[in-house]
């Protein structure tokens, strides 16, 4: 089959960017949307051309490294992957396929489809943990979870930081993101001591980077690729309700 | 040089305790004085740095990624193996020592091993305190699994993504000593070489990813955590970026190489389609817990695996090895695999992939029950090959995914340059010939949370801080040569990508140091490997500057490593006339087609010195001595 792209290009952060369009031939069903690029990249080095840079990395699905805006979906068209994951055959022959970076304040473009995410680590170091040190814990089994509290705080757990939430939403909130990190350690006992504190400082730490504010759309659970469900922000803004009025 | 592994005196289970005290202390308050590179922020990495930054000393991490939630040992999927015996199973802390150094074909350290053993259980406290979401039981206590090459159920697991939780473990304690500003975090800074002040580890030279600036970076001591090699292959389970760059330059400045033919060739993962694929995706050897292994009894059998009827399948595993069927190691695993292809029984469009059926396990338990302990696999599955696993069962085909050699370390973890320590899969110590399924993230997290604190206060309270500045003759012949090295890539301005050449290594590799290896072959890649490096120095082409954001800059840097490392590979394959674990040699198996060791000549770490590219280099070796295990066949029948 052959696809053609438009591809949004941009030397770096300070330079103006354009789509380029760009036809690829001989795109097999089985290949992944990066072997295709990749390919394409492959041609473009051997005409002497600038290959598009796009940051990826596991081609799993699990480190959070890659994300497209394709065809105006986060991670493209279909539910619960990311970029990495998905395949040529959910393409038509002679399909048209718009390709640009994340797009929102919080995540400026560093070159082509890559942008600068390190937004989301300040998030985290604001107090997206438990304050251990190495060493002077207890048995693990001195500390019992029930097991559907257990669960519940591994589904907000495996947030992979991909951005696709702040992609998506119409206003770059980062809510979902936040919410799950909240969400995954006000559940479990190990997080009850700072939970307060941690709520107010993720959600400062949150608007001080440029992130819009959430108004309950429901877009980034959608294109969330490990499906987080909002009812995590639910819990995040009874968290952050609760720890400022207290 | 002679090789002094540093092993302390007294009984196996008191050589660690004793040693803590031996270890000299940096006091309190000169920790803070003292400044720690740390390249590489994965399991091992972030924990180190975490736990470094945590008594006090300053800490400069580097990475190629933009945060340290990015490094692979995101990616581990099965789960950690520690000796807690919770199930009341019969597990203990010897029983781990011993199944790791059988495991490992009796090629590895028994001090480190059981070293390695003891700190486990404190891994797993340290992870639940740190609000790691492990599986639990209705009680609310954690809950187990059993893995390859183990008789008891000790894996923890958090579904089928332990190794992320752990990391975002890891990665959330170093950010909190981000926060403290104990640890300054370079995100997409890739080391490009060592610095050494008389010769001792005293700083890197980087290249900052976004802009290509070149900069020189001073500390009392340096460690790499930058993970394994098997990208050598082009086609691994690693991750795209996984690459041998910090270990190998570090080598050319003297830190020897050890066993560097101890690869891991995963059993279980998704087979080869086509000849664009940029990477293999692992299967969790926990799927071999419910799942069973068969080929069909009849060569060449083509019908659909469904149609096939119970009586014309053939169980191989459970059929050869009656005690630990499905759960023999992974070694064993995937060279049976090959044997079942190669002679005539494989199945798939290619003949390269056996199945794993889980209809036995779904008619006992429910469909429910097999996605809940297993449901991300089987949807990473179907997105790959497009086949639901839930009725059909999976193809799987062995791929490289780890490896067990790497920089040679002492018991303190320090490689033969001092003040240079290595840590996780970048070391060669706990693992022998082959690891076990689950003992990644172990090693990984116990070198950097509960070890390298430990070790390298001795070498620090030692040497006095703060004595090494950038400005340095040495860091600036370094800076040199690192330019030197990205303008000569540059300046080639050939006909074939990178990508090109990578993947003709990577058929090299596999067909001659690959799961099956003898002499004709391995003399033959000998032969190949550096002409295709001569290749490369002739007809490479990198688009772009050094002085910009450039990918295709960085992947032939690496690749220029591994056309190296490649060539080391093939020498320590030739050398080791031998099986063991992962290596193995067809000239020397036993008549049942096992691994067949010799112990006499090879019980023996080789440690291998650089002595200029395309020169063979110098073996060293550290003898392995076994004094609380007895060296058996190893036999999971």
């Amino acid at each position: 089959m052959q696809v053609f792209l438009k591809v949004w290009r941009q030397a770096d952060a300070k330079s103006e960017g354009q789509f380029v369009t760009y036809t690829v031939e001989n795109v097999t069903e089985d290949m992944s949307f990066f072997e295709m690029l990749d390919m394409l990249n492959n041609q473009l080095v051997l005409k002497g051309k600038e290959p598009i840079a796009f940051d990826h990395d596991c081609r799993e699905g699990i480190c959070g490294t890659c994300g497209l805006f394709i065809n105006g979906r986060a991670h493209g068209p279909l539910r619960g992957i990311t970029t990495c994951q998905l395949h040529m055959r959910s393409f038509d022959d002679g399909a048209n396929i718009v390709v640009e970076p994340w797009r929102a304040e919080a995540f400026p473009v560093i070159k082509d489809l890559i942008v600068d995410r390190t937004a989301f680590d300040r998030i985290i170091s604001a107090g997206g943990y438990i304050s251990v040190n190495t060493g002077g814990v207890p048995d693990a089994n001195t500390i019992p979870v029930p097991k559907p509290k257990a669960d519940e705080a591994f589904d907000a757990a495996t947030c992979i930081g991909c951005g696709a939430c702040v992609a998506t939403c119409k206003n770059s909130s980062a809510m979902l993101f936040v919410a799950a990190k909240v969400s995954h350690l006000a559940l479990l006992p190990q997080g009850q001591v700072e939970r307060k504190q941690r709520a107010l400082n993720l959600v400062a730490a949150m608007d001080m980077e440029g992130f819009g504010a959430c108004t309950n759309t429901g877009a980034c659970e959608i294109e969330c690729p490990k499906e987080i469900s909002i009812v995590h922000i639910a819990r995040l803004n009874r968290e952050f309700l609760k720890a400022s009025l207290l | 040089m002679v090789l002094d592994a540093k092993i302390p005196g007294g009984p196996l289970a008191e050589k660690w305790t004793q040693h803590r005290f031996d270890l000299k202390l940096v006091n309190p308050a000169n920790k803070r004085k003292y400044n720690i590179i740390i390249v590489g922020t994965g399991l091992a990495g972030a924990s180190a740095a975490a736990s470094l930054a945590e008594l006090g000393y300053n800490v400069d991490a580097f990475s190629y990624h933009e945060s340290p939630r990015r490094a692979h040992s995101i990616a581990a999927q099965g789960g950690i193996n520690a000796a807690k015996n919770y199930p009341n199973d019969g597990d203990s802390i010897f029983r781990l020592f011993y199944d790791t150094i059988k495991g490992g074909d009796y090629r590895s350290r028994e001090a480190n091993v059981y070293r390695l053993a003891e700190v486990s259980n404190a891994i797993i406290d340290q992870c639940v305190a740190q609000g790691v979401p492990f599986a639990r039981e209705y009680g609310g206590l954690l809950d187990n699994r059993s893995f390859g090459g183990a008789q008891v159920s000790r894996t923890f697991y958090a579904r089928g993504q332990t190794g992320q939780q752990l990391l975002l473990g890891a990665y959330s304690a170093f950010a909190r000593q981000m926060k403290a500003g104990k640890v300054r975090f370079h995100p997409r800074h890739e080391m490009l070489d060592l610095v050494l002040v008389d010769g001792h580890a005293k700083g890197i030279i980087t290249r900052n990813l976004i802009n290509g600036e070149i900069r020189s970076y001073a500390a009392d001591a340096v460690i790499l955590a930058s993970g394994g090699y098997g990208n050598v292959f082009f086609l691994s389970t690693n991750a795209m970026a996984s690459n041998a760059t910090a270990i190998w330059r570090a080598y050319k400045k003297g830190a020897y190489f050890a066993n560097p033919c101890f690869t891991q060739i995963h059993p279980t993962c998704i087979p080869l389609s086509s000849e664009h694929q940029s990477k293999l995706t692992l299967m969790s050897e926990s799927l071999r817990n419910d799942g069973r292994v068969w080929v069909p009894k009849k060569k060449g059998d083509s019908r659909a695996p469904n149609d096939i009827p119970e009586e014309e399948r053939d169980y191989y595993l459970e059929r050869i090895y009656p005690s630990f069927g499905n759960l023999v190691p992974r070694d064993v695993a995937s060279r049976r695999a090959k044997e079942m292809c190669d002679t005539g029984h494989g199945v798939g469009p290619t003949g390269l992939a056996v199945y794993l059926d889980f209809e036995d396990v779904i008619g006992r338990k429910g469909k429910q029950w097999v996605s809940d302990k297993y449901g991300n696999l089987f949807d990473m599955y179907q997105q790959i090959t497009g086949e639901n696993p839930y009725e059909v069962p999976m193809r799987i085909y062995p791929a490289v995914h780890y490896t067990m050699g790497g920089l040679w370390v002492d018991y303190n973890l320090m490689s033969t340059v001092p003040g240079l320590f290595v840590l996780g899969e970048a070391n060669f110590s706990d693992h022998g010939a082959n690891r076990l399924g689950a003992s990644a993230l172990m090693q990984g997290l116990a070198d950097g949370y509960f070890i390298i604190p430990y070790t390298i206060g001795d070498y620090l309270a030692k040497h006095p801080h703060g004595k090494t500045d950038t400005n340095q003759e040495s860091f600036k012949t370094t800076t040199r040569e690192v330019e030197e090295k990205l303008n000569q890539l540059l300046a080639v301005d050939g006909s074939q990508t990178v990508d090109d050449i990578h993947k003709e290594l990577g058929r090299i590799l596999w067909e001659y140091v690959g799961m099956a290896r003898n002499r004709e072959g391995l003399e033959k890649a000998l032969k190949l490997i550096p002409q295709l490096r001569e290749t490369f120095w002739k007809e490479v082409k990198v688009p772009g500057t050094a002085k910009e954001l450039n990918p295709e800059l960085e992947k032939a840097g690496r690749v220029a490593d591994f056309l190296e490392l490649g060539e080391l590979m093939a020498r320590d394959a030739l050398h080791r006339e031998e099986s063991c674990g992962g290596h193995f040699r067809e000239e020397y198996q036993t008549e049942e087609n096992e691994a067949l060791r010799d112990d006499e000549k090879f019980a023996y770490v080789a440690a291998w010195e650089f002595q200029g590219t395309g020169e063979p280099a110098k073996l060293h070796k550290e003898v392995l001595i076994f004094e609380n295990v007895e060296l058996t066949t190893r036999s999971y029948k």
